[in-house]
């Protein structure tokens, strides 16, 4: 068995923003006293004069960082989750929302991946809030190869985005030879014709690993990996709701707001199916290793199988299947 | 200053002037007072210090402005009208559901408009931005922007006050309107944030103070502005709110209040009189 990489989706941002400053000499970015962490100082080290620390200042940043594309560059602005999405809110509403700038927010360390840190630290309520601006576009990577290839991605679209990375490293699910990232597409990454597990982030690896524990259970669990959240790809979502009747979201997020919030207010709309969530229980997060803090609170494979089970368990009509 | 060009701006003022009572009233609400107190430096902005084009509002080098005190767009909205941006005209419609002209600045749907703003503190930060980007891309556009007096209690200002003089932002120019009343009272009843001056010089700016009703007293201040290398210029420029119609003059009532048909009248006649006399 071929050895699995662990990498963290921070390290695909930092790999992607160097790479960009030699291919786009458009791309500044900009951080709040994190550059370390948030691997943008990989880019100010190689490129100093693109590269502009805001300080502890996370409202100011984001105006900066509007001002900064006003005067026609792409520009990736980095904090944790917390202060990206959480302090500069309103910042980044106003001064990049509201005018649709061409600014990226990219935060990381979201989730309880944090780990010791603790819940001052923990963001779970950031995509809730990024995807309640209109216009908004949120991409949340599986591995580092997905980050590194949404990050090249987002630079090449002409609008605000918002792009959630991890501290911890995790499993490399992706080849880096052949993926191709596909903006606003959801990918089915195993199939299944039971239920059908909605991931994203690191919840993704979980979901593959939770489906074939189910597997040998005798169910059949198809994966969808989403890594935009916003605009979310509607056709896939509903294509799982008609074929396998019962869907389980999971994300490293609150429960409410998030994905599975985004695929339960698709659902039903359009055809309801049982939709079961896994992520944080609308609760704070607490310091300690972020693996283990993982299995605290239910953002694994376990319990993503378990909700699979009973989420077929609630199908009471019969569905259509292929 | 050119005792003709001065009678020019101030007989532009007094219409801009006109415009703001004229799009508050026919809005019935919006902020004139706070719109006066800014009247003569918008003025004087886009009419002599702003290399700006308005049959191309978006030229890629043009001088940018930032109305970080975003609630005063009535004033900005008739200068820029005046200037030829858009037709005057559409004063009339401020803040009617099928306007251009918004509560508060928006850059795409009017033109001259360089950032939407209204939340106070972060029209700044924008300019900031627009000032860094300039000197990034080796361009010699000058950046503007305009804070209320009220506004610099928002912590957000004092980042970008920080961040300018950091990376000796020269391009920049603050103007700070010390018309010193706030919706809830003066600024020392409400949380005072004085000594002004002083906290700029404090955060490395060149601070010049002025009279924000005086065109020579405001020519000078961004001429000098513009000599000095290294550091951004803050300009406090002391004001009257409601400056123009006497019964607004230092009432704080008259922030965010449109007129009756009453005080319309009253107000229009004012200023038709102070237009005749400039023009006489």
């Amino acid at each position: 068995m071929a050895e699995v990489i662990k990498a963290a989706t921070r390290d695909g941002y930092g790999d992607a923003l160097l790479e960009l400053g030699k291919t786009n000499d458009k791309v500044v970015v900009m951080d709040a006293d994190l550059a370390g962490a948030t691997k943008t100082g990989v880019f100010k080290k190689a490129y100093p004069d693109k590269f502009f620390n805001a300080g502890i200042a996370e409202g100011n940043l984001m105006g900066v960082a509007a001002g900064l594309s006003l005067s026609g560059y792409t520009v990736f602005a980095s904090s944790f989750a917390m202060f990206a999405a959480g302090r500069a809110f309103e910042q980044v509403r106003n001064s990049i929302g509201y005018p649709h700038l061409n600014v990226k927010v990219a935060a990381t360390h979201a989730g309880i991946s944090v780990g010791e840190d603790g819940a001052s630290h923990q963001c779970c309520e950031d995509i809730a809030l990024m995807r309640t601006i209109p216009g908004m576009v949120i991409i949340n990577p599986a591995d580092d190869v997905e980050a590194k290839a949404a990050t090249i991605a987002a630079s090449e679209y002409d609008g605000p985005v918002y792009l959630r990375f991890g501290r911890l490293a995790v499993p490399r699910i992706f080849d880096q030879n052949t993926y191709k990232f596909e903006w606003g597409k959801g990918k089915k990454i195993r199939d299944g014709i039971d239920v059908t597990i909605v991931a994203t982030g690191l919840m993704v690896n979980e979901a593959l690993t939770a489906a074939e524990m189910l597997e040998v259970e005798g169910v059949s669990a198809r994966v969808i990996n989403i890594h935009t959240i916003k605009p979310l790809d509607k056709d896939i979502i509903m294509e799982a709701a008609y074929e396998t009747g019962a869907i389980v979201t999971a994300e490293e997020h609150n429960v409410i707001g998030g994905l599975g919030g985004a695929v339960s207010e698709l659902v039903c709309e359009k055809f309801p199916v049982p939709v079961l969530k896994v992520g944080v229980n609308d609760t704070f997060g607490r310091s300690g290793p972020a693996k283990e803090l993982l299995g605290i609170y239910g953002l694994d494979c376990k319990h993503i199988a378990e909700k699979a089970k009973q989420a077929i368990a609630f199908k009471i009509v019969p569905q259509i299947k292929n | 200053m050119e005792l003709d060009l001065k009678r020019q701006l101030q007989i532009n003022a007094c219409k801009a002037r006109m415009g703001v009572i004229e799009g508050t009233f026919s809005a019935q609400s919006g902020h004139p007072g706070g719109s006066l107190s800014i009247t003569d430096v918008l003025t004087y902005l886009y009419f002599v210090e702003m290399n700006v084009n308005p049959q191309e509002p978006k030229w890629e080098n043009r001088d940018r402005f930032v109305l970080s005190k975003g609630h005063t767009a009535p004033a900005l909205y008739s200068v820029l009208a005046l200037r030829g941006f858009f037709s005057f005209e559409e004063i009339k419609t401020l803040r009617k559901s099928d306007s251009m002209l918004q509560g508060h600045p928006s850059m795409h749907m009017t033109p001259g408009i360089d950032m939407s703003t209204g939340s106070l503190g972060q029209g700044i930060s924008v300019a900031v931005g627009m000032a860094l980007g300039a000197k990034l891309a080796n361009k010699d556009y000058r950046v503007y922007t305009a804070l209320g007096d009220g506004e610099i209690q928002e912590g957000q200002v004092w980042e970008a006050a920080m961040f300018a003089s950091a990376k000796g932002l020269d391009n920049l120019v603050a103007v700070i309107d010390n018309n010193n009343l706030q919706i809830d009272g003066t600024l020392e009843e409400v949380n005072s944030p004085y000594p002004i001056p002083e906290k700029f010089e404090a955060f490395g700016w060149n601070v010049i103070k002025i009279d924000g009703h005086d065109f020579d007293s405001i020519d000078s201040a961004f001429k000098d502005a513009k000599q000095i290398k290294g550091k951004p210029t803050a300009i406090i420029a002391k004001s009257v709110k409601g400056k123009g119609v006497s019964f607004m003059e230092n009432n704080g009532s008259w922030h965010g209040k449109a007129t009756n048909s009453e005080q319309y009248e009253q107000a229009m006649n004012e200023l038709k009189n102070t237009l005749s006399e400039l023009e006489a």
